[in-house]
This record gives C-alpha cells, sequence and structure tokens, in this order.
C-alpha cells in the first residue's frame, strides 16, 4: 500500500516536471505573468518618476535608483536561481534544472549590464566619473564575467549535457562574489554609498521613496519571470522536436 | 510637464538609463517570442515535407 502512494507521487512528480507539462504550463502562464508585469511597470514607473518626491542631496538624478536598485538586486538573485538550478542538475541530472540555468545567464548578464550602466550615468553627474575601481563597482563587474564566461562555455561545448555540468561548476563555485558583492560596502570604505534598504534596524529612505524602489523591484521579479517562461518554451520545444507530443501539439491548436 | 522632462538638469542621465533599460528588457523578452514562433514555423513545415516524402 506504501509503495502504491509512493509510486503515484513519484509519477505526479515526474509529470510536473515532464516536458510536456512545463511547455502547457509556461504557455498558460505568459499572458497572466506579462499583464502583472506591464502593471507593475506602469505602477512602479508613475510612482517613481512622478509621485516620488526630489531628493534634497541629489536632485533628480536619484532616480535612476528605481532602475538601479532593481536590476542590481535581480543580477544577484538570478545568479542565485542560476547557481541552485545548475546545483540541481549537476547531482539529480534533472534536464529541467540544467535548461533553467541555461537561460537564466543571459537574463542576468542583462540584468549586471543594466546595473552597471544605470550605475555609471548615476555616477558621473553625483561623484564626477562614470567609473572607479571601488569594490562594489569591481565585484559586479566580476559578476558580469562570470555569466559571460558561463554563457561562452555552454556555447564552446557542443553536448549539452556536458555543458550544463561544466556550467554548474563555474557557477557554484562563483557564488563567493554574492557576498563579497553585497558587503563590499562594508569591508571596503569606498565612493560607493551604504546599504539603504536591506538594513536591519530601520532603512535610511523615506517611505514615499521606498514604496516605488519595492514596486521595480517586483516589476522585475516579474521580468524575470516572463523571460523565463518565453525562454523555456523555446528550449523545450526546441530538445523535443521529435518527440510525438511535439507532433501532436504542432497538428493541432494553429497558434499553440 | 518640462519641468519632468528636463528632470532637474539630469535629463542627459535619467533619461538614456531609463531608455536603455526598457530597450533591454523588452528585447529580452522579444526575442524569444520571436524565436519561439519561429521555430513553429520550421517544424510545421519540416512535418509537411516528411509528409509528402511519406505518400509518394
Amino acid at each position: 500500500m506504501d509503495s502504491h502512494i509512493e509510486l503515484t507521487w513519484r509519477a505526479r512528480f515526474h509529470r510536473l516536471g515532464s516536458p510536456p507539462a512545463v511547455y502547457r504550463l509556461a504557455s498558460k502562464l505568459l499572458p497572466w505573468a506579462s499583464a502583472l508585469c506591464g502593471l507593475c511597470f506602469a505602477v512602479g514607473l508613475y510612482s517613481g518618476l512622478v509621485l516620488a518626491p526630489t531628493d534634497y542631496q541629489q536632485g533628480e538624478s536619484y532616480r535612476i535608483i528605481y532602475i538601479h536598485v532593481p536590476a542590481a538586486w535581480m543580477s544577484m538573485f538570478v545568479y542565485v536561481v542560476l547557481a541552485v538550478s545548475g546545483g540541481i542538475g549537476l547531482i539529480w541530472r534533472m534536464k529541467l534544472a540544467e535548461a533553467v540555468a541555461r537561460i537564466s545567464a543571459p537574463v542576468g548578464a542583462v540584468y549586471t549590464f543594466l546595473a552597471l550602466l544605470t550605475g555609471s550615468l548615476w555616477g558621473k553627474p553625483m561623484w564626477g566619473t562614470w567609473w572607479i575601481w571601488d569594490a562594489r563597482l569591481t565585484s559586479e563587474l566580476i559578476l558580469l564575467f562570470l555569466y559571460l564566461g558561463y554563457m561562452a562555455l555552454q556555447a564552446a561545448i557542443d553536448d549539452r549535457r556536458t555543458a550544463a555540468r561544466a556550467g554548474a561548476v563555474l557557477a557554484l563555485v562563483g557564488v563567493i562574489n554574492l557576498p563579497i558583492i553585497h558587503y563590499s560596502v562594508e569591508w571596503w570604505n569606498t565612493l560607493h554609498q551604504g546599504p539603504t534598504v536591506t538594513k536591519f534596524d530601520q532603512p535610511s529612505i523615506a517611505l514615499s521613496m521606498l514604496v516605488p524602489l519595492l514596486l521595480m523591484a517586483l516589476a522585475f521579479q516579474l521580468h524575470f519571470l516572463v523571460a523565463l517562461l518565453a525562454r523555456i518554451r523555446v528550449e523545450i520545444l526546441d530538445t523535443e522536436r521529435r518527440t510525438a507530443w511535439v507532433a501532436d501539439l504542432l497538428a493541432g491548436d494553429p497558434h499553440v | 510637464m518640462s519641468e519632468f522632462l528636463t528632470m532637474g538638469g539630469y535629463a542627459l542621465f535619467v533619461w538614456p538609463a531609463y531608455g536603455i533599460t526598457a530597450l533591454a528588457l523588452t528585447l529580452t523578452v522579444a526575442l524569444p517570442l520571436r524565436r519561439h514562433r519561429q521555430l513553429i514555423r520550421e517544424l510545421r513545415l519540416m512535418a509537411v515535407q516528411r509528409n509528402r516524402e511519406t505518400h509518394k
């Protein structure tokens, strides 16, 4: 009896992670996630660019924070997703986890690039320089190189499963960079300002500025979800092109 | 309105930051969506060709 129950649970788990199920789920979720993401961006941008007050020190230039900080948070969050899914793929040989790692990397690289770029556009008027070899900036640049290295590795190795394993090892070793990025502003007291939101006692940012920031952070999270759903569909369709269910899918619904 | 556009003199920094971010985020989603449509077209075409081969 027990083994029977276990089997059905295992069967359910396998069905949940099976390519056709994930493909259908992604297709179903994509329009909803996109709509929610668009809504969050609309409200977040309006409250950040129009409703939020002007900063008494930095004037209007501080409004870059509403894309700079979410992009920087996402650059680290996606790296955690990359390392964890890579690790799961490494240990349990789950194809889905390997696919999630592979498609996360370019999205994470985009967030990292945006964090660096918007930081540069904010640094020029406030610090008087586009770039400085400050600890925070340097460790974030290393994060970009980790993403690019991962992507180069995926492109260089023909066998996808070997590439996934090699990439996972690289991603896991690179995790050491995340605490360095986070604590860089405390360990090395250089140009980049300290944390304003993630301080444990009380965030040193006014509520009228914090709310738009959190809305934009949510919008970025949803953007990652949308990007992931859009990419996993392509990935699954591409790898499963010779299977019967894809043939049925193509023959059936004209819009898929 | 013009005050909004000039961003208190920081327009040259604020708007490029927002513009490039908007472009990058849009492309990150639009490119896989386009690839998905392309792939479906390709696979349908291949299925039609395979059918013709077998019915010759």
